[in-house]
């Protein structure tokens, strides 16, 4: 006996196919987990009723952070802790901090979003991610509905796929 | 039905499928190297290997190894670090600059370009390391590092120490966006896969991807984040190396207008090296259909007008030398053209003013063969300009009585060409083990812009 969670697949082989599908599912009352995509497909997430990715924000304050310790640190080291004239240049040098400064906040903007978007969406080089078909990572769109979240029948949704443009629809289980 | 455009060339020819373009690209990476790559890379690991030699010899004796003198301090060093480092720019220019413009005819090149930047990088950033020495003492010399010297930090008012933040901000950040695009490709190997050790390693290159459109959501709002801020990085890298010449007071390098002069150059450069490799790589994987003459012509266009761009630059350094009333400006510059370094000036100009301009001829800047060579010349011409703008000016001090000529030793030449054979081992090698067109990416534009399946 399966144990695991079952899942129906619709497989699409058009990426318009995938677009209008999706409405026409939630509207006949389906509860779509993900469509998983070889490629980006623009718009999708706004069918899916995703909200907006929150990671500029979080870029945005990771550059702050950036910008704040580079003009802490070169202040606190040529102004406060050691002050030296090089060159002829005042201690509290601004303008020959701006390099610096610059080079600090896009570096921490992006080390910060990118970890920040690994460890949010779990990618990992030990992930092992649930694979509907294969074939998504190659010229077909795979959508998964999770049987367990949805009242139809196996059959009903499975005639809703259909005639929502899936080319095939299949089922899966994971342990 | 494929959609196609009556306005636009098509960006990807012979009516490819999704699972067409997974096929070409993924054979590569599963199938045995072809012959021409074996003796490739066979041949740049022996150049690689022959300039080891020089970079230990340089490491055993100091830079005494070196051609250097007291007056002409800085020579083939920096002017292969300004010359690496310009290449690089090409890589993130298309990457960045053009997918914030919306150019989608980066997607065929983007990658092989970022993995060109990450090498150029690479390479350049062994000379200023050489030049300290001691390298293994550098960390405390270029970062701001807690030491028992006493708390004399590192100087923040120096642009040799902001070259270090920017060239270190630089690689790592085209290294982060060269890894985010290649994510989903390594998905789609890993998920091809059919022995054990790919599928472990493409598994963990590629971190459990799986493609949902909420990854995908956030993958696209992180490349376009990466984009916008590695556009200015781009521009700063290169005005930030401009700096180490224009704030100091050698006649020929304090110039206001080397920061977007530099920049220019860089792109001109890394486009030219970007052509050389991707007209290689094209040939050896037959990806004709992916690179196409509308690449090449587009990417000859920006070389055409990069060129041009340096072209003024030259033009007005001379105006400004003479129009400074400076007779120390006045002389370095008369000195650059008819002085002992002459060949190096004329050769610059031939190669960077009047070389690029034979693009305005359409049939030249769509001839493969052409294109070619003139990549060639282009990077020999840039190289010229940095040893131009270094060894001119340097050689002739205020101080007659220290007038000195440069003449390269076996290990500076040694050093070069240690870096060639690094950059060529490292791209051929990214050549077979990785997928050297964005596949993810060229499928998205495949739809609106491909010739229609017959």
């Amino acid at each position: 006996m399966d144990t695991g969670k079952n899942y129906l697949v619709g497989i699409f082989t058009d990426e318009d196919d995938v677009m209008s599908g999706v409405p026409k599912i939630k509207e006949a009352g389906v509860k779509i987990e993900e469509v998983y995509t070889p490629y980006p497909v623009h718009g999708l997430e706004h069918v899916l009723g995703y909200s907006k990715s929150k990671l500029p924000m979080i870029a945005f304050f990771f550059g702050l952070t950036g910008t704040t310790l580079a003009l802490v640190m070169q202040i606190g080291m040529m102004y406060w802790d050691w002050p030296m004239i090089i060159g002829g240049k005042d201690f509290l040098a601004l303008p020959d901090f701006i390099p610096v400064t610059f080079e600090l906040t896009v570096l921490l903007t992006a080390f910060g979003m990118v970890g920040t978007f690994f460890v949010t969406r779990n990618l990992k080089p030990w992930a092992k991610p649930k694979i509907f078909d294969i074939r998504s990572t190659d010229d077909k769109f795979a959508m998964a509905i999770d049987l367990a979240d949805n009242k139809k029948s196996v059959e009903e949704i499975r005639t809703i796929l259909s005639e929502a443009g899936a080319s095939e629809v299949n089922e899966k289980s994971f342990e | 039905m494929q959609v196609t455009s009556t306005v636009r060339k098509p960006l990807v020819t012979g009516g490819k499928s999704y699972h067409d373009v997974t096929q070409d690209i993924c054979q590569y990476v599963e199938q045995k190297p072809p012959k021409t790559w074996l003796a490739a890379f066979t041949f740049s690991f022996l150049v690689l290997i022959v300039g080891t030699y020089a970079v230990v010899e340089t490491l055993w004796e100091g830079i005494g190894a070196w051609g250097l003198n007291k007056t002409v301090g800085w020579a083939w060093d920096i002017t292969n670090f300004v010359w690496w480092v310009g290449i690089g720019h090409a890589g993130t220019l298309i990457s960045a600059i053009l997918l914030l413009f919306r150019q989608k005819w980066r997607t065929s090149i983007n990658r092989a370009a970022e993995a060109m930047t990450i090498f150029a990088v690479i390479c350049a950033a062994m000379f200023p390391v050489l030049h300290m020495g001691r390298p293994w003492l550098g960390a405390y010399w270029a970062l701001p590092l807690p030491n028992t010297f006493g708390s004399l930090w590192v100087n923040f008012n120096s642009p040799l120490l902001w070259d270090v933040f920017a060239i270190s901000t630089y690689f790592s950040v085209s290294l982060v966006f060269w890894y985010i695009g290649l994510i989903p490709d390594f998905a789609t190997i890993r998920d091809r896969a059919t022995n054990k050790i790919s599928k472990a390693i493409y598994g963990g290159l590629s971190m459990g991807w799986d493609g949902g459109a909420k990854n995908w959501m956030h993958y696209e709002a992180v490349s376009l984040i990466l984009a916008g801020i590695a556009t200015p990085l781009v521009l700063s890298v290169h005005t930030i190396v401009s700096f180490d010449f224009a704030t100091s007071v050698i006649p020929g390098w304090h110039t206001t207008i080397f920061p977007p002069y530099f920049v220019a150059g860089a792109i001109f450069s890394g486009f030219a090296m970007v052509l050389t490799l991707m007209l290689i790589t094209r040939k050896v994987y037959h990806l004709e259909d992916y690179i196409t003459i509308n690449h090449i012509e587009l990417m000859n266009i920006v070389i055409l007008i990069t060129g041009s761009i340096v072209g003024v630059a030259y033009i007005t350094e001379l105006f400004m030398a003479w129009y400074s009333g400076v007779v120390f400006e006045q002389y370095a510059f008369i000195n650059r053209a008819t002085g002992p370094y002459w060949w190096a000036y004329w050769s610059m100009m031939t190669c960077n003013v009047i070389s690029p301009q034979l693009f305005w001829i359409k049939k030249i800047r769509t001839s493969i063969v052409s294109t070619f060579v003139l990549s060639i010349i282009v990077n020999i011409g840039m190289w010229f300009e940095r040893f131009v703008i270094i060894v001119t000016s340097l050689h002739r001090d205020y101080l007659p009585s220290s007038w000195a000529m440069f003449t390269p030793t076996w290990v500076d030449m040694g050093v070069y060409l240690f870096t060639f054979g690094l950059f060529f081992t490292a791209f051929f090698l990214f050549a077979k083990f990785f997928p050297v067109i964005n596949m993810a990416e060229v499928k998205s534009v495949l739809k609106s812009s491909s010739e229609r399946k017959a």
